[in-house]
């Protein structure tokens, strides 16, 4: 049997065979022929075992010596030639990034149609609709603040629903619990990664223009809110109004006195109002409203600030819930709560 | 009015330069913050007042404020961690 084998293993098909797959050498004949051929003589275990052990070792050592040949030659390569190689490929690669980038926009911008010209693609029969139609179907005089909170406003619940999930997140991964005993929590306190022990202030100068100038942002937001439909402004750009004549007081007047009027629960009420009567009035305006229905919900004299249905309120809830939302970033950066 | 409408826009491409040439963060944070108002005069000029009260507020003063209140966070802004531990 065993004489077949090795008769067969030289011959063309069988060296075809190995040729074939792939690390068949001198290596595994030599296997081969020891399996198929018993050994003179028993081996020994433990000699066998040592002889392993040795082997072993001097393995380990070479291969560490390897390692740090290579490490060295690595090292030294870096610290020189290797480091301006690096640079100048990092470099080349930025101004090929640019280049192309540059390259697309550019020709992008070149199909582009000419700006303000009849016959481009955005002239449609819905702007019209939106310019001859919008004073009447929605009751604002600010076309824009018709266009977002009424015919798109679908679109303007998804935009403050994202804020409130990044205010959300944001809690999530910066807010720093005084009551948590954890040992990382009690290290960051310790360290004063917050603003807390900065308190309290007592900065003349800011507390006296902040004094004069709080009221009169936060009248101004409030104006470009309940305007919105009137005139430029609504619900993003009051909200964030309102929310920096905030952050204004807050850092004159620390976290003790701000957080007396607005607190975690707050935020967390406003919030969740707002979005939810968002929610519930254009649900209700798009079932009951659309298609040319009747809501019954009066659009008023054009141009009274009691007019145009349901916008007022809903500038209103968006600008609550981006002041709230601006804010808490602020506080939470601060010093990781309100 | 066309010149005026030029000299902003050329702020506007010297600002954004600025911005990504400046070595210290918080002054290319504020040429950023005149970038944002450069911007919301232009929005003004091509007669959409809804646009520029938005980029004034939000891109001008929010944006901005959470900037730097980031920057204050990871210790960016030169001598502020000198002033801390004078606090202490």
């Amino acid at each position: 049997m065993s004489k077949r084998r090795s008769d067969w293993a030289q011959r063309p098909q069988a060296r075809f065979l190995r040729w074939m797959r792939e690390g068949y050498g001198a290596l595994d004949d030599e296997i081969i022929s020891a399996v198929a051929q018993p050994a003179a003589q028993r081996p020994d275990a433990e000699a066998l075992e040592e002889h392993d052990r040795l082997i072993g070792t001097h393995r380990h050592e070479r291969e560490m010596a390897l390692d740090r040949l290579a490490n060295y030659d690595l090292q030294r390569w870096a610290n020189t030639r290797g480091r301006k190689a690096l640079t100048r490929l990092y470099v080349l690669l930025a101004l090929l990034l640019g280049a192309s980038l540059i390259y697309f926009l550019l020709d992008t911008v070149a199909y582009m149609p000419r700006f303000g010209q009849v016959a481009v693609p955005t002239n449609n029969e819905v702007i019209a609709r939106y310019i001859e139609k919008g004073l009447e179907e929605t009751g604002a005089i600010n076309i824009v603040a018709g266009m977002i909170l009424d015919y798109r406003a679908f679109d303007t619940l998804g935009e403050s629903t994202v804020l409130f999930v990044a205010a959300c997140a944001v809690l999530i991964l910066l807010r720093i619990d005084l009551d948590d005993q954890g040992q990382p929590m009690q290290q960051l306190i310790a360290e004063g990664s917050d603003d807390r022990h900065y308190e309290p202030k007592n900065d003349r100068i800011l507390q006296g223009s902040a004094m004069v100038l709080t009221p009169i942002i936060l009248l101004f937001g409030i104006y470009v809110l309940f305007n919105g439909h009137l005139g430029p402004g609504g619900g993003f750009s009051g909200g964030a109004i309102l929310s920096s004549g905030l952050i204004l007081y807050l850092n004159a007047f620390g976290f003790q006195k701000a957080g007396r009027f607005f607190t975690y629960k707050i935020f967390m009420w406003v919030s969740f109002f707002s979005l939810g009567f968002y929610g519930v009035a254009k649900a209700y305006s798009f079932y009951m409203g659309a298609n040319g229905l009747n809501s019954g919900i009066p659009l008023g004299t054009p141009g009274a600030i009691l007019s145009s249905g349901l916008i007022m309120p809903l500038n209103i809830a968006v600008g609550l819930v981006v002041a709230c939302t601006m804010y808490i970033f602020y506080a939470l950066f601060r010093k990781g709560g309100l | 009015m066309s010149f005026v409408k030029i000299a902003l826009l050329g702020m506007l491409i010297v600002c954004a330069l600025g911005v990504s040439l400046t070595r210290n963060l918080l002054t290319s944070l504020i040429i950023y913050m005149a970038y944002s108002l450069i911007m919301a005069v232009i929005w003004m000029l091509l007669e959409s007042p809804d646009l520029a009260i938005t980029e004034a507020a939000v891109g001008a003063g929010i944006t901005s404020v959470l900037f730097f209140v980031t920057l204050k966070k990871i210790h960016a802004i030169k001598g502020d961690r000198d002033h801390e531990q004078a606090q202490k």
